[in-house]
C-alpha cells in the first residue's frame, strides 16, 4: 500500500512541476469550450436583411415588423429597384432579401395565394439554409397570429418545432461533443504520453525490476488523469450551465456515471497505446491522429453520422465517444433516464472491459 | 557461495537466437564484469537474469531463486541501474531515494534517517533539496547506482553504467562500486570499456551469443598473450559474425 501512495505521489509531481502541461490539462478545456460554445457556432445572429415590398401593406408591413424584432434579424433597408438585388448582395451588406409579390394582403385575404419569396446568399449553404429556415418560421409565425384573429378563413400552415432545442443553440450539440473530447484528450493521451516518458528515461526497466507489482504501475500511473479528468468534467459541466446557459435536465449522478465509464474507457486506450509505443512523440501522435481525429470526424459532433458513407458509419459506431455523446445528449439535454441509454452504457462498458484486458495482458506480455 | 547460477541459458527471437547456451556462475562479493560488443547479447542475458524478460529454454538462479519460477523473490533481493541511469528528473534528490527506498518497501521511519547517511557519505548533504535535472551527468550516475543499493540487494546489476563520463568520474564511480562490494553486495556489470574490465574481479566476454572466455582479468591476458584486456577482447570480437 505504501509503495503505492508513493508512487500516486510521484506521479502527482511529475504534474504539478510541469507548468505548462499543468496549464494545458486545465485550461485547455475551459478554452475549448468557449471556442466552441461562443466561436464555432451554426446559430446565426443579428444577420442584416433588406426587404423589396411593391405592395406596403398592413401585412408585409407586420412581417417586417416581427422580423426586425427578432434577436436574428436586423433590418438594412428596402430595395427600391429589383434591378439592385444583385449589388446588395454583391456587397457583401445583407444576407437575406425577402421579396413580397404585388398586393401582398389582398392576395392574403381573398385568394389565400400571397406569395414571399426570400432570396439567401448560397455561397455557404449551411448559413443560407438556416437563415431562410429561420425567416420562414417568422412568416409562419405571423401567418398563425392573423389566422387567430380570424381575417383569413382557412389556411393550413406548417409548424416547425424543434424540441429540447427550440432556439436551435449549438452550445447544445457541442457541450457534450467537447466533453467527450476533452476527456479523450486527458485521459488517453496524456496516460500513453507519461507511460513513454518512463521508457524513453528508463525508469520503466528500473521499476519493472523492483517488487512493485504492474497493476499497481498502472493504476498509480492513471490516478492523477482521472483525478483531473473528474476536476475538467465539473468545470465545463458548471461553464456550460453557467456560461452557455446549457440546462442540465436529466439527472446529474447519471450523468457523472456515463462519463466515469467513458473515462475508464479513454484511459484504457491511453494504457493500450503505451504498450504499443517506446517514445513520447509517437505517444502524442497516434493518440491525435488515432484518438481526437475521429473523435471530431466521427462521432456525431461535427457532421451527422447519418450523412455519412456507409462503410464509416460502421466505423463510427467503433468509436466510444459517439456512444458517449449520444448519452450524454439523452441524460443532459433531454432529460431521459437510465433506461434509455442502456445500450450505451452497455457498449461503452463492453469496451472498457475489452479494452483493459487487453492493455493490462499486453502491458504484462512486455514484461516476460 | 554461488549467488548467479546459469544453465544453458537461451533467448529466442524468432530465427534470432540473441542468447546462445550460455553457462556461468557468479560467487558472493564478486565484482563480475560481463563484456561483449553491441548487439552480442548481453543485455538480453542480463533482462532474463532481472526477470524482465523470459529464457527459451535453459535454466537460471540468482540468490537461490530460479529466475523463471520465483522471479517475484528474485526481485526482491536485486537492484539494477539501467544505461539510462534512471532517475526522474523533476523530482529533487532526496524524492527520488525516498521513491526507490519505498518501492522496495523500506520502512517509513528508517527512510528519512538512511538518506541523510547515504548524502553524507557521498559528501552531498548540500544537494539533498536539488532537482536532479540540475545535477551533471557524473553526479546523477552515482545517485543512480545509490538508488539501486539504497535497499542493500544481495546483488545489483549494471547495464553500462559509466556511459558517456570522463575517466575522472567513472573513477570515482567505480569507487563506489568497491564500497558496495566489500558491504558484500555482489556487482554484475555490463561495460565495453576495457579498462573498466581491469578493474573486476573476473570478466566473460561474449560473441554473437555465446560466452567465448571466462576467467580473471589476469589468467585471460595471459590465456591470449595480449598486453591488456583490449587486446583480448578485440581477438575474440574479431570472430563475430553479426555485423
Amino acid at each position: 500500500m505504501r509503495q503505492f501512495l508513493i508512487f500516486t505521489q510521484k506521479e502527482f509531481f511529475h504534474i504539478f512541476r510541469d507548468r505548462w502541461t499543468m496549464m494545458m490539462l486545465l485550461a485547455l478545456p475551459i478554452a475549448m469550450i468557449i471556442l466552441f460554445g461562443f466561436g464555432i457556432t451554426t446559430e446565426i445572429k443579428n444577420t442584416r436583411f433588406a426587404i423589396y415590398d411593391p405592395s406596403r401593406d398592413v401585412a408585409t408591413q407586420g412581417i417586417v415588423n416581427t422580423m426586425e424584432k427578432n434577436e436574428y434579424f436586423t433590418l438594412e433597408g428596402y430595395v427600391e429597384n429589383p434591378d439592385q438585388i444583385e449589388t446588395i448582395f454583391k456587397e457583401g451588406k445583407i444576407g437575406l432579401l425577402v421579396v413580397f409579390s404585388e398586393g401582398f394582403y389582398e392576395n392574403l385575404v381573398h385568394t389565400g395565394d400571397a406569395q414571399v419569396q426570400l432570396i439567401a446568399d448560397g455561397t455557404d449553404p449551411n448559413t443560407a439554409s438556416t437563415i431562410t429556415n429561420y425567416a420562414t418560421n417568422i412568416i409562419a409565425g405571423y401567418q398563425l397570429e392573423l389566422l387567430k384573429i380570424g381575417e383569413i378563413p382557412f389556411q393550413i400552415t406548417p409548424e416547425v418545432k424543434l424540441l429540447y432545442n427550440p432556439t436551435m443553440k449549438s452550445a447544445y450539440n457541442i457541450v457534450p461533443g467537447v466533453i467527450g473530447m476533452v476527456l479523450m484528450l486527458i485521459c488517453a493521451m496524456m496516460t500513453s504520453v507519461s507511460m513513454a516518458k518512463e521508457k524513453e528515461l528508463g525508469t520503466m526497466e528500473v521499476i519493472l525490476v523492483s517488487p512493485m507489482p504492474p497493476i499497481l504501475i498502472v493504476i498509480s500511473k492513471v490516478i492523477p488523469y482521472f483525478v483531473i479528468s473528474i476536476v475538467n468534467l465539473m468545470n465545463v459541466l458548471a461553464l456550460a450551465v453557467f456560461v452557455l446557459e446549457v440546462p442540465i435536465v436529466g439527472n446529474f449522478f447519471l450523468l457523472v456515471f456515463v462519463s466515469l465509464l467513458f473515462i475508464f474507457v479513454a484511459l484504457a486506450l491511453g494504457l493500450l497505446i503505451s504498450t504499443m509505443v517506446e517514445t513520447q512523440l509517437v505517444a502524442l501522435l497516434l493518440s491525435v491522429v488515432g484518438l481526437l481525429m475521429p473523435v471530431i470526424m466521427l462521432s456525431g459532433l461535427m457532421f451527422p453520422i447519418e450523412n455519412m458513407p456507409i462503410i464509416l458509419q460502421y466505423v463510427a459506431q467503433l468509436i466510444p465517444a459517439k456512444w458517449y455523446i449520444t448519452a450524454m445528449r439523452d441524460v443532459m439535454i433531454k432529460g431521459l433516464g437510465f433506461t434509455s441509454i442502456i445500450k450505451e452504457v452497455a457498449v461503452l462498458s463492453i469496451m472498457a472491459l475489452v479494452l483493459i484486458t487487453i492493455s493490462l495482458k499486453k502491458f504484462k506480455i512486455r514484461l516476460e | 557461495m554461488k549467488v548467479i547460477e546459469s544453465e544453458n541459458l537461451t533467448k529466442r527471437f524468432g530465427q534470432f537466437t540473441a542468447v546462445d547456451n550460455i553457462s556461468f556462475a557468479v560467487e558472493k562479493g564478486e565484482i563480475f564484469g560481463f563484456l561483449g560488443a553491441n548487439g552480442a547479447g548481453k543485455t538480453t542475458a542480463m533482462r532474463m537474469l532481472c526477470g524482465l524478460s523470459k529464457p527459451t529454454s535453459g535454466k537460471g538462479t540468482v540468490s537461490g531463486f530460479d529466475i523463471e519460477k520465483q522471479s517475484e523473490e528474485v526481485k526482491k533481493n536485486i537492484g539494477y541501474m539501467s544505461q539510462k541511469f534512471a532517475l526522474y528528473e523533476d523530482l529533487k534528490v532526496w524524492e527520488n531515494l525516498r521513491l526507490y527506498g519505498g518501492i522496495y518497501g523500506i520502512e517509513k521511519k528508517a527512510i528519512g534517517p538512511k538518506i541523510d547517511a547515504l548524502l553524507h557519505q557521498l559528501g552531498f548533504e548540500s544537494e539533498k533539496n536539488t532537482m536532479v535535472k540540475s545535477l551533471p551527468l557524473g553526479w546523477k550516475q552515482k545517485l543512480a547506482f545509490s538508488a539501486a543499493i539504497f535497499h542493500e540487494p544481495k546483488i545489483v546489476f549494471l547495464d553500462e553504467p559509466t556511459g558517456g563520463v570522463d575517466p575522472a568520474a567513472r573513477r570515482q564511480f567505480w569507487e563506489l562500486i568497491y564500497d558496495a562490494s566489500d558491504r558484500g553486495i555482489t556487482v554484475f556489470v555490463t561495460t565495453h570499456y576495457m579498462d573498466e574490465a581491469e578493474y573486476c574481479n573476473r570478466v566473460s566476454i561474449m560473441v554473437d551469443g555465446r560466452i567465448e572466455a571466462l576467467d580473471s582479468p589476469k589468467n585471460l591476458k595471459k590465456q591470449f598473450e595480449a598486453e591488456n584486456m583490449d587486446h583480448v577482447f578485440h581477438q575474440l570480437a574479431r570472430r563475430a559474425k553479426r555485423n
